[in-house]
């Protein structure tokens, strides 16, 4: 799946890197060094997707989220620093698609925008079954299996489990769990969504081998991971 | 006389380093005797001055009707005299407050010792060159020699007149002096063509003054003066350079004081002694039984005997002790004293012999200390009384009583006098003679002798019925009653004062501690302040504030009750109190208008604060008698002040060096730990040109995933360190966190299995998630680097007994016994400084913070079995979430 990407950066060594991954992945790759430059590119190019660094010399790096989504149907995915949830979320809330964490694995980004790419692609064909080695959501039925057999999910356990297949492969804010699970934002229900992860755990993992299904995404959400 | 004369040390340079910045500059025209011309002096000085374009006015100049005078007066401003009504008379007093508002650069003011008319600010003149020092206005100002305090014996003891004005010695010490002297022949000369002013009705006393032996000692004694107020100033100068020196000497003189006539001269001789040794002085009072028998005189005369010494620059002591000679003893072996200062009362010869002399048994007993022995003089030549207890005019009761006791006695003695003789009867009367001197005191006692010997005589005497008597043998028996009610009210009330004395002690050293209990716990400076002055206000019943010093002057730290704003007057008192170290404000002798009295609280050479005392109903504060106490208690504040100053300063310092030793340390692990996989990076990456292999890869790899961890260690610690840490608690499942760090560390746990034991019915804690991460990682980087390789690495969770705990489990060397604690020291690394497997020991002291800042704990230790180390996370069950999904349907 070829794609042209536009890459956000003020580091040579970066672009070059990111250069040199996203090419061999056989995307096609355009560049900016700041948010003019970036805003100028994502409105000539109209590319398939921004990796866009938050911390620009002109300006921040959040603002440009909303606006370069709204120059069309673009996907985002935000580079940002190790402990900066804060911004992670919010660059979540403004439309992007997902992040990466610096420094980053070449391969780790390939696989988000891969999803990211996917998902937009199929976006019009919906999702039927979801999988993830010897487990299966089927979307439709809202059934899960493992090896085969029907696990006995309860009613919340259903509801988180379809968002976070519904998003396979990307990460789903805590609040927007929430909101679809619980109908709101309150704090306190967080405990209430870690119980049904831990409950969804132990229903659809192996022992011992925790968050190979759904993955916790510190301080930001949670990820179903899939196969592929 | 030219100021500006370079040829000569300039003494207004000394001045105005030792003066504070901001205060006028004073000047003294210092004379041996009227009439030498220093108003004269003053004058022009001064009109050069004001042609060198400075602004000058007169305060107060006497002409006295002196033509020369009146002519140098023209063309100055002079402020016009306040008149002050006293006693039928207008006195025409310098008018304070119109100069201060005038402000001029300078201002003369003749006859600095004057005394203001009752009703006054000051009721010296000296104080309001003070205040108008205090203002930023230079004073010029005369002074006759004899009129200096520590000078005022010696002049009296050789012209025979004593003024009763003096200027305490510290003035002259803020001035530059300067000598106006003419030859005595001269100002005899002077004297006869009539060009001295003297006051008429004293005429006849002062020609005998102005005898040409007396001028010259006059003249010698201001010269000298003088020269010992430069030599002082430039000591200051010296010592204010910090140029070390022999001239501290090594002396320390101790003079004794009492409350009889004629100590003030003592003080001043100790003082002059002081001088001229440059060494530090104490004034003590040996507090003696004899203490109790003192009437308000007495008080009174201790009082300003301590005042003065305080004012001549001495530290006051009051020592209780049981006799003068022990008292002695022990403070000069407290005080390290090497010179004694005393005087000797003119007692009688039969006294002494009786008595012993106290300098004879000091001699003895202080050897090693050298004794000034100086007479203690009396102007007036009156004889010392003996010290004799008097007893206090007894109770009505006690009359009463005492007849009742006689008329009873007389009664029994009249039924039983058929059957004893006349000096058994003489016996009985002895009974109420006793009772009533031991019961109600020596007056009563001798109103009981003389009552008994009325009675005795009267009824029993022949002739019965009179008051005559016949046989001279019953005079003795008469003599003898009146003796014993005398000798024992004299041995009672002894004993009786001696009690009251060990009571009225116990009750000072009672205060005393408690307190000094009340001060010591206390550790931070507004709470000791208020400790301070609620004590001190309990103990004397009356207000108090506490004044300390901030960056401009005085400021309000503490007071008994709500916040008292001190008026300009009050506060300048403070300042005086602060500046001199002596006391100020009502019932001190300086600055007396003021409602408060304050004390300087002194530690050594530093002056802490002033505390300032002030009676509810506007009288005086203290009584003479309570000075002592009040000077104990306000030391050992000020020592407890001193104290919390002098432990800020510690803590800053062992801040100071435990920031360097950590930087030091900080460095040098940086540049190891950054350099060590830098320079493997850039080593493999060069090889890559070579051709790849895969050993190189993975070598950049793993080395740039340790400087990647090495960072975000360098940066968690930046965070701690700077107390950034905003914690963000939530609930967090053990299970997930570490899920999510054994995903994070994979690659530093390459070559070893991970083997996670933590049950699923863990409960959920309450912490940051990031922070808990970071803990976990840095555990498991640790374990994965000190491990032996290819051995399993256990996390195991455990609940019990309240207390939940998260382990990380490895099998390696273990840490050395005895020493586990240490790891998790800042930049720790054990067993050596530069291991193969490197790390900072940042890591471990970032689990600690980190753990600290959410309320966990941590444990380092050997596995039971020896076969390596363990580590674990401490949640207390207030960490603990219980039933978080109570009532929840799920």
């Amino acid at each position: 799946m070829s794609a042209k990407i536009l890459i956000v950066d003020d580091e040579l060594s970066i672009r070059r890197l990111l250069r040199n991954t996203l090419e061999r992945a056989g995307h096609q790759v355009i560049e900016a060094v700041d948010g003019a430059s970036a805003l100028a590119k994502a409105a000539d190019e109209r590319p398939n997707a921004v990796l866009l660094d938050l911390g620009l010399p002109d300006r921040d790096g959040l603002e440009l989220v909303p606006l370069i989504k709204k120059l069309g149907d673009t996907i985002i995915l935000v580079v940002s620093a190790r402990d900066a949830t804060d911004q992670k979320v919010a660059a979540l809330d403004l439309g992007a698609e997902d992040y990466v964490t610096k420094p980053f694995d070449g391969e780790e980004l390939l696989a988000r925008l891969r999803v990211a790419l996917r998902h937009r692609g199929i976006s019009e064909t919906a999702p039927k079954i979801v999988r993830k080695g010897n487990l299966e959501v089927d979307l439709d039925q809202r059934i899960a299996r493992r090896d085969g057999v029907e696990a006995h999910l309860t009613r919340k356990e259903h509801d988180v489990l379809a968002i976070l297949a519904a998003s396979a492969g990307r990460v789903v804010t805590h609040q927007r769990i929430l909101a679809a699970v619980w109908g709101g934002g309150e704090d306190s229900r967080v405990e209430y969504l870690r119980i049904v992860i831990r409950n969804l755990r132990q229903k659809l993992e192996a022992p011992g081998a925790i968050g190979s299904v759904i993955a916790n995404e510190l301080g930001v959400g949670y990820r179903l991971l899939t196969d592929g | 006389m030219r100021p500006e004369d370079d040829t000569r040390p300039d003494p207004e340079a000394l001045l105005r380093q030792a003066t504070q910045e901001g205060r006028g500059r004073f000047k003294i025209f210092l004379g041996a005797a009227p009439g030498v011309g220093k108003t004269y002096e003053m004058l022009t000085d001064g009109a050069a001055r004001r042609r060198d374009g400075a602004d000058v006015v007169i305060g107060v100049v006497e002409t006295h009707g002196r033509v020369e005078t009146e002519a140098l007066m023209r063309g100055y401003e002079v402020i016009p005299r306040r008149s002050a009504p006293y006693e039928g008379h207008i006195l025409h007093e310098m008018d304070l407050d119109a100069i201060l508002e005038r402000a001029p650069r300078l201002v003369l003011v003749d006859e600095l010792a004057h005394t203001n008319a009752p009703g006054s600010r000051h009721p010296k003149r000296y104080q309001d060159v003070e205040e108008l020092l205090a203002a930023g206005i230079d004073v010029y100002s005369t002074l006759n020699i004899q009129h200096i305090e520590s000078l005022n014996d010696i002049v009296a003891s050789f012209t025979h007149v004593r003024v009763r004005e003096t200027v305490p010695d510290n003035i002259l010490d803020m001035a530059d002096i300067e000598v106006v002297d003419i030859p005595p022949d001269e100002l005899i000369e002077r004297l006869r063509a009539g060009k001295v002013y003297l006051p008429r009705e004293a005429t006849r006393a002062l020609s005998h003054f102005f005898s040409k032996s007396n001028l010259s000692a006059l003249r010698e004694l201001a010269l000298r003066r003088a020269a010992q107020a430069v030599d002082a100033q430039m000591l200051d100068h010296i010592r204010g350079l910090g140029v070390g020196g022999t001239w501290a000497g090594s002396d320390r003189i101790v003079v004794a004081v009492s409350e009889l006539p004629g100590a003030d001269g003592l003080v001043r001789a100790a003082k002059r002694i002081a001088d001229a040794l440059h060494a530090p002085w104490t004034a003590v009072y040996i507090e003696t039984p004899r203490a109790q028998t003192f009437g308000e005189a007495e008080h009174r005369r201790l009082a300003s005997v301590m005042t003065l010494a305080t004012q001549l620059g001495a530290v006051v002591a009051t020592a209780p002790a049981s006799s003068v000679v022990a008292g002695l003893k022990a403070f000069l072996a407290d005080a390290r004293a090497t010179q004694l200062i005393v005087g000797k009362s003119r007692r009688s010869r039969l006294f002494e012999f009786r008595h012993g002399s106290v300098v004879d048994r000091l001699v003895r007993e202080t050897p090693g200390v050298a004794m000034h022995v100086l007479p203690l003089q009396t102007l007036s030549g009156r004889r010392m009384r003996l010290p004799v207890l008097k007893g206090t005019w007894g109770s009505r009761s006690g009359y009463i009583w005492t007849t009742m006791m006689i008329t009873g006695i007389t009664a029994i003695a009249s039924t039983l006098f058929h059957i004893l003789n006349l000096g058994n009867v003489a016996l009985l009367y002895l009974l109420p003679v006793m009772a009533a001197a031991t019961l109600f005191g020596l007056r009563t006692g001798i109103f009981a002798g003389i009552a008994s010997s009325l009675a005795y005589n009267f009824v029993f005497l022949p002739p019965t019925g009179t008051l005559t008597v016949n046989n001279p043998e019953n005079v003795i028996s008469m003599l003898v009653l009146l003796g014993v009610a005398f000798v024992t009210s004299q041995l009672t009330a002894r004993v009786r004062a001696q009690a009251d004395m060990a009571a009225a002690s116990a009750r000072t050293n009672a205060a005393l501690a408690g307190f000094l209990r009340r001060l010591t716990p206390l550790n931070d400076p507004l709470d000791l302040g208020r400790a301070i002055c609620e004590d001190v206000a309990r103990l004397f019943d009356l207000r108090t504030v506490l004044l300390m010093p901030d960056g401009s002057g005085l400021s309000f730290q503490a007071a008994s009750g709500p916040k008292y704003d001190l008026e300009t007057m009050e506060l300048a008192a403070a300042q005086w109190a602060f500046d001199t170290g002596a006391p100020a404000g009502r019932s001190s002798g300086t600055l007396t208008a003021s409602d408060w009295y304050f004390h300087p609280l002194r530690a050594g050479d530093k002056t802490q604060g002033v505390l300032g005392l002030a009676s509810e109903d506007g009288g005086d504060p203290l009584r003479p008698d309570q000075l002592p106490l009040l000077t104990s208690l306000v030391d050992q504040a000020a020592l407890a002040l001193e104290r919390l100053r002098l432990e800020e300063e510690m803590r800053d310092v062992d801040v100071v060096r435990t920031r360097d030793r950590l930087r030091a340390a900080l460095l040098s692990s940086v540049s190891h730990d950054l350099r060590t996989p830098l320079t493997a990076v850039m080593a493999a990456a060069a090889e890559l040109h070579h051709g790849v292999t895969p050993d190189l890869i993975s070598t950049i790899e793993s080395e740039a995933a340790r400087l990647n961890r090495f960072v975000a260690n360098l940066l968690d610690m930046a965070r701690v360190e700077a107390g950034a840490l905003n914690l963000k608690v939530e609930a967090v499942d053990l299970a997930d966190a570490v899920a999510g760090a054994a995903h994070d560390a994979r690659r530093a746990l390459e070559g070893h299995a991970l083997d996670l034991r933590v049950p699923p019915d863990l409960p959920f804690v309450r912490v940051d998630q990031q922070l808990l991460h970071h803990c976990l990682l840095n555990l498991l980087d640790n374990a994965g680097r000190y491990a032996d390789p290819g051995t399993p690495i256990i996390i195991a969770g455990t609940h019990s007994y309240g207390m939940l705990k998260l382990s990380v489990l490895d099998e390696g060397p273990g840490l050395p016994p005895g020493r586990e604690a240490e790891v998790f020291e800042t930049f720790r690394r054990m067993e050596g400084s530069d291991r193969a497997v490197g790390g900072t020991g940042l890591g471990l002291a970032i689990v600690k913070a980190f753990s600290e800042a959410m309320g966990m704990s941590v444990e380092a230790s050997n596995r039971p079995d020896m076969s390596g180390a363990c580590f674990s996370l401490c949640f207390p069950s207030t960490l603990i979430v219980r039933d978080a999904a109570q009532g929840a349907d799920l």
